[in-house]
């Protein structure tokens, strides 16, 4: 069936759905609907290990009775499944308190225009072809160096999926959408010491995944770097994240700018509008309608408009994130961030990695960073770490089983440099950032 | 509990047992060694007070039947989230592709399992009205605000699930089990001048709604929980900056038991050491902790979060041995890699949903007591940390470095615990500090429920445990 007629079909349930709300006593209904069919392909040491066919959708609902809310959600698409799903949501509103801030989000806000962004470029889905990816990268990884001893796999996954979303303000709108990835993870091992680290390639368009081969031998020399490392003595040090892993700093900003954080007050940026967190140099751009970008839509998850906005300006706290509810607690507008970002360029002060660790001189290049160390309340940020350590910028020998900490407002203010080499694998595209000094322990 | 699952799994969508044996009979004609069918419907509610008001309720569905066909290391998956004939009789078709046409197994006529049930198979949802729940999230709400007036945000949530399973293999498997899981939590938000702090605290397992109201120590459970979240908020608004560097630190029993799970329990599930991808691969009989310490996964604990009657496979669960007094003595398995191995399953094979393939995977992992008081414990060391709470942790199971947030710790100063230090990661490799635990305290728990282990993408419920322990070098990643 023609991805149209489908997307229309989808259409015709959300409206459905958005009637019986209304006929069961609902003032305000709201409902999204997606679809997704794929394949999921992994191969290791040279051989088939999984073969997955991928089909989910699932509908949710939120309806509104006056300012009361109840929301439920299904999987199973039957006629009866998505009566009783609406039943059920009406059933919890009459639970749940009055709230003045809850409903549909501003009708003035919701989007009327909806441009195609190139988000869906489908292949057929052929299991054949993607097990032969995956053995191509497994091969290359394997064959890259006499260290890398052992696999953990490769896998090739391809999605086509739809969203629809719709409430009773008037909007149904819906857009197709194609993901494809293709990653490899190898072992290493020498004198005893065996470590692990991977690559992976991701786009909305199969034929710009980067060659299998590529991604194998990435793998295999990411996992050879990492042989033989040491730990740190504990002490100061300058810190630059690897642009793989620099995009989680941003992240832990998202959180702390998100409207649920402030009017909960449990953000370490609270009460900062318009004031300076990054240094001056420092932009960061949001482009909701970057062509086939893997965070592009025209609308947020309540049906509200999304608009370029420039969210850091000469590093100053130019906009919060809001959701509607957020927005209302706060007694301003939604800017269209329910459900998340949409893009995010973060600005550059344009050197290359070499030049960057260059500047740092003596350092810590990381290039993982584990577990959830970061409290968004204080700011407070401590993380397992591995990577390199930097002498007069050149990379010295592996580092592992260190940490790093510091408070996140530091860590911001302190930003030295942002690499012109971008990270383009997901919602935050930034290159290598440069850190100041940061407490490392270790030995 | 066998036919009221049947009637809802199969019977009530044209299907029973003679169409399951069609069905796998369908995935034999290729040749596959192994298949199996898990047909799974679950309802989950969640009811969040904030603002002193019910905000939210949800409710969400799940069904569907998932179809896996194993040949050799090689596996095939397909799964609908309709249950009729035909969609299953279309996901044997695609999952039987792993193998070449041409079968030469039979399927051996289904039996259904000998177990015995873990937890009572109560529906939560139902067995407390609407009305109640609302009641016990705003007593809890009172309770916070009674004893912390000044307090500002206050969040608690309430939530359940029902799940009613059904797997039927080529081996002649059948098994049916009924999952209740309900779980509390309440987080709090205090702030004194430029300063703010948070606390929280949970409880659940497979239970009603009811146990949140069960007497403990003389007061319904729910108090204790929220006196703990209001102490934790209370604690870190006076914690210092944590100690950076490598010292003896001193966990508490229970939720710390995250440090076995991280340091050795991934590492000693079955995919990873047949595949040799594990720091612990190929040790079986060697010392990989110090003497004394003996860590089990249990999943026949009765109404743990981490418990299970039957695994996803079937497979009864087990109390296994994984470490006994520091030597290692097996693996958590799943059929596939059991068989593979050449040991028997252990009742770890687990899985997301019918949407996802089941792996090893841990139930309730835990250390067995010791002999030291734990205070006893403490007074040994001159300087350290003691970290009675943490948050969660990861694990790279190759290399065998692992990572664990502590969300309340205090210094240790000769002998005595002194000041609160803000959270702090602390970071290790587990076979080395598994083999630097010098004292086992007396005082072994489980936590409280609220455990969830993430792997390849899946979550499952989980449970953790131990007593106090020491381990004599940690490296503490604070800020001083």
């Amino acid at each position: 069936m023609q991805i149209e007629k489908q997307i229309a079909e989808i259409q015709g349930v959300v409206d459905d759905v958005l009637n019986m709300a209304l006929s069961k006593g609902a003032t305000q209904a709201e409902a999204s609907m997606s679809k997704v069919q794929g394949i999921s392909v992994s191969s290791r040491m040279g051989d088939v290990e999984n073969v997955e066919f991928n089909n989910d959708g699932g509908l949710g609902i939120s309806v509104y009775v006056g300012k009361h809310k109840g929301s439920a959600s299904t999987a199973d698409l039957s006629k009866e499944a998505l009566a009783l799903t609406v039943e059920k949501a009406v059933d919890i509103a009459r639970y749940t308190s009055e709230d003045p801030c809850t409903g549909l989000a501003d009708e003035d806000l919701i989007a009327t225009e909806f441009p195609d962004l190139e988000l869906y470029h489908p292949i057929e889905l052929d299991p054949q072809k993607g097990i032969e990816l995956a053995i191509e990268a497994e091969k290359a990884a394997l064959e890259y160096d006499e260290r890398i001893t052992n696999s953990d796999g490769a896998s090739y996954n391809a999605n086509l999926g739809m969203r629809v979303y719709g409430n009773t303000h008037g909007i149904n709108a819906g857009y197709p959408s194609s993901r494809y990835s293709l990653s490899c993870m190898m072992i290493g091992a020498q004198d005893g010491d065996m470590q692990r680290d991977y690559a992976y390639t991701v786009s909305r368009q199969a034929h710009l995944l980067k060659s299998a081969a590529e991604v194998g031998r990435e793998a295999a020399e990411a996992t050879v770097a990492r042989l033989g490392a040491r730990k740190l003595p504990t002490g100061k040090v300058p810190v630059m994240l690897h642009r793989d892993v620099a995009s989680s700093l941003f992240g832990h900003y998202v959180s702390a700018i998100s409207g649920g954080s402030l009017y909960r007050r449990s953000s370490f940026l609270l009460d900062k509008l318009g004031e300076q967190v990054f240094p001056e140099w420092l932009n960061i751009e949001e482009k909701p309608f970057l062509k086939g970008g893997l965070a592009s839509s025209s609308f947020d998850s309540e049906g509200v408009a999304t608009k370029d906005m420039t969210i850091v300006e000469n590093g100053l706290l130019s906009h919060y994130l809001y959701t509607t509810y957020s927005a209302r607690k706060l007694d301003v507008k939604s800017n269209g961030h329910a459900g998340g970002i949409h893009n995010w360029i973060i600005g550059t002060t344009g050197q290359s990695d070499a030049e960057m660790l260059k500047e740092m001189g003596t350092g810590l290049l990381v290039t993982e960073l584990m577990g959830q160390g970061v409290n968004t309340v204080t700011g407070d940020y401590s993380r397992g770490a591995a990577g390199f350590w930097v002498e007069n910028g050149i990379i010295q020998y592996p580092v592992a089983e260190v940490t790093i900490a510091g408070n996140l407002k530091d860590m911001f203010m302190n930003i030295a440099a942002i690499g012109a080499e971008r990270e383009l694998r997901g919602g935050v595209q930034t290159g290598s950032v440069l850190i100041g000094e940061m407490r490392v322990a270790g030995s | 509990m066998f036919n009221n699952v049947k009637t809802h799994l199969l019977t009530d969508s044209g299907l029973d047992l003679s169409s399951l044996e069609k069905a796998l009979g369908e995935i034999y004609h290729h040749d596959n060694d192994y298949a199996d069918l898990y047909f799974q419907s679950s309802q989950h509610e969640s009811w969040v007070l904030e603002d002193g008001i019910i905000k939210d309720g949800s409710y969400n569905i799940e069904r569907g039947v998932g179809v896996r066909a194993i040949s050799g290391e090689k596996t095939g998956f397909a799964y609908s989230d309709d249950i009729n004939e035909n969609a299953l009789l279309d996901a044997c078709r695609a999952a039987r592709t792993i193998a070449p046409t041409g079968g030469k197994h039979q399927v051996k006529s289904l039996e259904s399992a000998k177990y015995s049930s873990r937890y009572k198979d109560d529906n939560p949802l139902l067995a407390m009205q609407d009305a109640d729940k609302i009641s016990l999230l705003k007593a809890v709400d009172a309770y916070i605000r009674e004893k912390e007036p000044g307090i500002n945000q206050v969040v608690v949530s309430l939530s359940g699930v029902y799940e009613e399973i059904l797997v039927a293999a080529t081996d002649g498997t059948l098994a049916t089990d009924i999952r209740p899981l309900v779980r509390l939590n309440c987080s709090v938000l205090m702030e004194k001048g430029d300063r703010r702090e948070r606390g929280s605290a949970g409880a659940g397992g497979r239970h009603s709604y009811d146990f949140f109201k069960s007497d403990k120590d003389g007061r319904p459970y729910f108090e204790m929980l929220a006196d703990e979240a209001l102490h934790m908020a209370r604690v870190n608004m006076e914690a210092v900056a944590s100690p950076a560097g490598t010292m003896p630190v001193v966990l508490g029993n229970g939720w710390p038991g995250v440090l076995l799970h991280e340091a050795v329990g991934h590492g000693l599930e079955g995919d990873f050491n047949r595949k040799g991808a594990s720091t612990f691969s190929g040790r079986i009989g060697e010392r990989v902790a110090a003497k004394g310490v003996t860590v089990v996964d249990d999943g026949t604990m009765a109404d743990r979060r981490g418990s299970l009657s039957v695994d996803d496979e079937g497979t009864p669960t087990q109390h296994n041995v994984l470490i006994e007094d520091g030597i290692l003595k097996g693996y958590m398995q799943d059929k596939m890699n059991a068989r593979l191995m050449g040991v028997a399953p252990t009742g770890n094979g687990r899985r997301e949903s019918f949407a996802h393939l089941p792996m090893p995977r841990m139930t309730n992992t835990y250390m067995l007591g010791g002999q030291y008081d734990p205070q006893e414990i403490i007074a040994t060391i001159d300087k350290g940390i003691y970290a009675p709470n943490f948050a969660g942790g990861q694990v790279d199971i190759t290399s065998g470095k692992f990572v664990f947030s502590s969300a309340e710790a205090y210094l240790i100063e000769n002998g005595k615990i002194t000041a609160p230090v803000k959270g702090a990661t602390l970071i290790g490799n587990g076979p080395e500090v598994m083999q630097k635990i010098s004292m086992i305290g007396n005082d072994v728990a489980l936590d409280r429920g609220v455990g969830v282990c993430g792997k390849d993408g899946q979550s499952v419920p989980v449970g953790v445990g131990q007593p106090t322990l020491k381990v004599d070098e940690l490296t503490v990643g604070g800020t001083a």
